[in-house]
């Protein structure tokens, strides 16, 4: 285990060591302390390492992820694991806005609470949220899975194209097109699988599906009110 | 006694409104039958104050021109000095616009990237991600990173040689954008992770920031995420400039990029294109200001685009403080877009030679702005390449024959003062004295 | 475009410490606002009488003999304390009108940045660090205050441009975000004799808050209110005299974090203004709703 201390050594160092960091290192475990909320920390890695970062941190953490597994002992700030390709983000608390954002492979788990526009724009990510997420979550969410074990907040999954959402809770308001869908023994599948890979406590039978009505798919003037 | 009517009685001529011309009218009638608004390519088609209505003062007794085959005229332009370890060096201060592959056909691509670089200049990517085709034959590759990240990965970000943070353009500014479903196609569907046909629409806002204090914060992250090499270029419509310059400056950014409503884009609404943003023209010295103001000119780079076309035009937006410009529709003319050899498809699609401007629709004549494989067949990327490259050359020596006309040794030289203007508008707009006089609108002393 | 910080004491033994607490969130704040800052303190008020703060670019002449001048023009007599550009006068609260008409006379270049019971309004150009200094701002006690940094968008960078902005007697607003519609508004307001010094559109929030409390709102009402008739994106923090108020528009992009505690309800425009906060480790901490206000008084 490296452990890094944020006050004492600059972000940039950080980031350059971790980016050094190629498939074959034998540093598979670092620690980062005194985060502090600042931002952009393991941000673009691209090994399959283990960064444990402890305290909340601030903008895009783990933003552009590839392989590497980061888990944050507090809080994350806007755009946690933005555009995420591949590999691990896991929240032990809450997650402000954008959590997820255009996101377009791996699993971001957030144990705690996401904010406003959680997976805004997600092209292939999975998002489960242990508690709940708020206004305009899924906004235009192009595809993957978004798994919310509490409730939604307002205009869910607005504009949305092909990603699966799964709320257990209440949703308070669904957005332009998207509407609640049959659930299938291959999404309750798919809800297993996510469920057991993010250690949430929830059974997929307890959740509902809602995806796109594509009736926004082709322009028809009848729906224009909805653009 | 005589019926007055055995005399015709003299008639007025049949009078065309001004206000409701034909083409107005048709757009009522189309707008009526379709109940949606016009969709189109393009930048603005309507006239507006531009950089022909200034012309250059030549040297004569005051000064001394530089002679054209002898003398120096040095074009070399560096982008990307302020905070990028590898700033990026073009051989010629005239690059190529963002146009996404999606808008344009791969090979289209191809042959901006081999002209481009043929020419020692960059070229952009677009709203749908990079490609190979683009890669491969770009030296010098601006990523755009755009509110759909249509195609965004790291992968490609630590391969481009410049980023360049759209926050808006010329032609729609503070739009968003519509491919309709016609070019959505496989490759396009799957690079973009859309359901192939359907009609794309992206945002007008980036999903994960909003505002300069944000944009301050993804700044930071693209830099540390390729560790300070790369330039990054923030691109804006041209609206508010002084204010989105001072902005995109304390935001960190390395390079402006400011395009005038007379830019291009694969597809808005027609009422957005002519009716919202400022010309070219009136963007460039309200920019420098804002530039010359925080102390940040020439340190941050200032790219123009919207309605360059020749030399001339280079040298006119040099010469009011740009660093550089952006050409996008006469790069595609170049190319052979709109050419007279296919005017009688062009005929066919209810549209003729200059005129077509259906670039969303996927059935360019030219196999330009299409994804339809036997359009695109048309297209030879290698030879439009070379006329590209020409074209980039002819630009250039253009603009080294008025700066040398006006003695200078270097491109960047030229002044407001080498400027007159024929008009009031132009002159209010540029700053620059009506031809003949020492005054311009605004300033004092008439 | 800016940096928020607020901090609401609950626990009486942490007000000595409300200034320094402040101080360091607002200096956290310097990178989304370098151009100017601005702090208002709200502090415990104990020989009855009402404060006005001033403030001169020309401090050492207009403050020479302020309060001589001044007491004998109102026949009370008042007592200043001047903190470099700024100076506190402490006056009878029935002799707050006056002693603004007189000002106004006998110190014209003088401008007022707050009045009431316990405001202090202290705001300058300048990095955070360097305003909250030339105020000494850390040494202050009181039982509420909000900061402010600002990156001006459109308005100039002036003294006057920088937040908060008093809205009346103990209140002021500060601002994150841009308004799209404070043009209109501030004609409708100026022709309902709302007085309004700048193009600034922060400036406008705040008059039309003074407005709406004019017409018989209570400051919740008028924020109520506000989510109607204001267009644009802001995140407001809006200081009275028992209290402090959020409230973000219905689109909510700007950024929020609100931490709560048994000693205090914090606000910051980031969660990295939070962290040096006693037990910020174990504190409630959420983000605000969209279009929801929120209060929190003594």
């Amino acid at each position: 285990m490296q452990t890094f201390d944020l006050e004492s050594h600059s972000l940039r160092e950080l980031n350059s060591i971790l980016h050094a960091q190629k498939d074959d290192t034998n540093q598979t475990s670092w620690e980062v302390i005194n985060a502090r909320g600042s931002h952009a920390i393991a941000v673009g890695l691209d090994a399959p390492i283990e960064v444990t970062i402890k305290g909340s941190t601030g903008y895009y953490c783990g933003g552009m992820n590839k392989q590497a597994t980061i888990n944050v002992h507090g809080s994350a700030g806007p755009g946690v694991a933005e555009n995420m390709m591949s590999g691990t983000v896991v929240i032990e608390g809450d997650a402000s806005q954008y959590a997820g954002a255009t996101g377009h492979g791996g699993l971001l788990v957030i144990k705690g609470n996401a904010s406003s526009r959680c997976g805004i724009s997600m092209k292939g990510i999975d998002i489960v949220v242990h508690g709940n997420i708020g206004h305009m979550s899924a906004f235009m969410a192009q595809s993957g899975n978004l798994v919310v074990c509490g409730d939604a907040g307002d205009a869910l999954g607005d504009s949305l194209y092909e990603a699966r959402l799964f709320v257990r809770g209440s949703v308070k308001s669904l957005g332009a097109d998207c509407i609640e869908k049959e659930m299938r023994p291959e999404h309750l599948e798919i809800l297993n699988d996510l469920l057991m890979r993010s250690g949430a406590d929830a059974k997929p039978e307890e959740f509902k599906r809602y995806g796109s009505a594509r009736q926004l798919y082709n322009f028809d003037v009848d729906n224009a009110a909805a653009y | 006694m005589k019926d007055i009517n055995d005399t015709p009685i003299p008639r007025t001529d049949p009078i065309q409104s001004a206000t409701f011309t034909n083409p107005i009218n048709a757009e009522i009638r189309r707008a009526a039958a379709t109940g949606i608004y016009d969709i189109r390519g393009g930048g603005a088609k309507r006239r507006v104050p531009h950089f022909d209505d200034l012309l250059f003062l030549g040297a004569s007794i005051s000064r001394y021109p530089l002679e054209g085959y002898r003398e120096k005229c040095e074009t070399k332009v560096t982008l990307g000095t302020r905070f990028a370890k590898k700033p990026i060096e073009l051989e010629t201060p005239v690059t190529i616009a963002g146009m996404s592959f999606g808008a344009l056909s791969g090979p289209a691509k191809e042959a901006l990237g081999r002209g481009a670089s043929a020419a020692g200049t960059s070229t952009t990517t677009g709203d749908g991600g990079m490609t190979p085709e683009e890669r491969g034959h770009s030296d010098k590759l601006v990523y755009q990173y755009l509110p759909s990240r249509y195609g965004m990965n790291p992968d490609d970000l630590r391969k481009a040689d410049a980023i360049e943070i759209v926050i808006g353009q010329g032609a729609k500014p503070g739009g968003g954008g519509m491919l309709l479903g016609q070019k959505i196609s496989d490759r396009v569907a799957e690079m973009r992770n859309l359901p192939k046909g359907i009609d794309q629409r992206s945002a007008c806002r980036h999903p994960d920031w909003t505002g300069p204090d944000d944009l301050e914060i993804k700044i930071l992250e693209l830099r540390e995420i390729t560790g300070w090499e790369k330039p990054i270029y923030v691109k804006i419509g041209g609206t508010r400039p002084y204010f989105d310059t001072t902005l995109a400056i304390k935001a960190g950014a390395d390079v402006v990029v400011l395009d005038g409503m007379q830019g291009g884009t694969a597809a808005t609404q027609d009422v957005f294109i002519e009716h919202v943003g400022l010309p070219t023209l009136a963007c460039i010295r309200p920019a420098v200001q804002a530039l010359q103001d925080l102390g940040m000119h020439r340190e941050v780079q200032l790219i123009v685009s919207g309605g360059i076309r020749s030399g001339a035009d280079v040298a006119k937006a040099m010469a009011l403080g740009a660093d550089a410009v952006a050409i996008g529709t006469a790069a595609l003319i170049a190319l052979g877009d709109n050419d007279p050899k296919w005017e009688s498809e062009y005929q066919k699609l209810g549209t003729t030679t200059g005129a077509y401007d259906d670039w969303h629709e996927g059935q360019d004549p030219a196999g330009i702005t299409t994804q339809d494989p036997e359009l695109m067949a048309r297209f030879d990327p290698v030879e439009g390449g070379r006329k590209l490259k020409n074209y980039l050359k002819v630009l250039t020596l253009e603009a080294q024959t008025i700066a040398r006309a006006c003695g200078k040794n270097h491109l960047h030289n030229l002044e407001p003062e080498d400027l007159c203007a024929l008009t009031m508008e132009a002159a209010a707009m540029a700053r620059v004295p009506l031809a003949g006089t020492e005054w311009y609108p605004g300033k004092a002393g008439f | 475009m800016c940096g928020i910080v607020g901090l609401f004491i609950k626990d009486k033994s942490l007000e000595p410490e409300l200034g320094a607490l402040l101080t360091d969130m607002l200096v956290t704040m310097t990178d989304r606002g370098p151009d100017s800052a601005g702090i208002a303190v709200y502090g415990n008020n104990t020989n009855q009488l009402a404060k006005l703060t001033v403030q001169s670019d020309n401090a050492s002449d207009d403050f020479a003999t302020l309060d001589t001048d001044l007491s004998e023009a109102i026949g009370v007599t008042v007592s200043t304390r001047q903190k470099d550009t700024h100076a506190v006068i402490e006056i009878p609260a029935a002799k707050i009108a006056e002693a603004r008409q007189i000002l106004s006379d006998i110190r014209p270049n003088i401008c007022v940045m707050s009045a009431g019971d316990s405001i202090e309004i202290y705001k300058e150009v300048g990095l955070p660090k360097d305003v909250a200094n030339r105020f000494e701002i850390s040494n202050m006690s009181g039982s509420h205050g909000i900061g402010h940094t600002r990156m001006a968008t459109e308005s100039a960078v002036t003294t006057m441009g920088a937040h908060p902005f008093s809205t009346g007697a103990d209140q002021c607003l500060v601002h994150n975000g841009s308004l799209s519609n404070h043009n209109s508004l501030r004609r409708k307001l100026i022709r309902e004799g709302i007085h309004i010094e700048t193009l600034n559109d922060t400036e406008v929030g705040a008059a039309y808050l003074t407005w709406k409390m004019q017409q018989g709102s209570s400051l919740g009402e008028a924020l109520e209110s506000s989510l109607e008739d204001l267009d644009g994106f802001f995140t407001f923090v809006v200081g009275t005299k028992d209290g402090f108020g959020v409230v973000r528009d219905p689109i909510a992009c700007k950024p929020a974090v609100m931490a709560e505690t048994d000693q205090y309800v914090a606000f910051g425009s980031e969660y990295r203004a939070l962290v040096n906060l006693p037990g910020i480790s174990d504190a409630r901490v959420w983000e605000p709703e969209p279009a929801t206000v929120y209060f929190w008084n003594h």
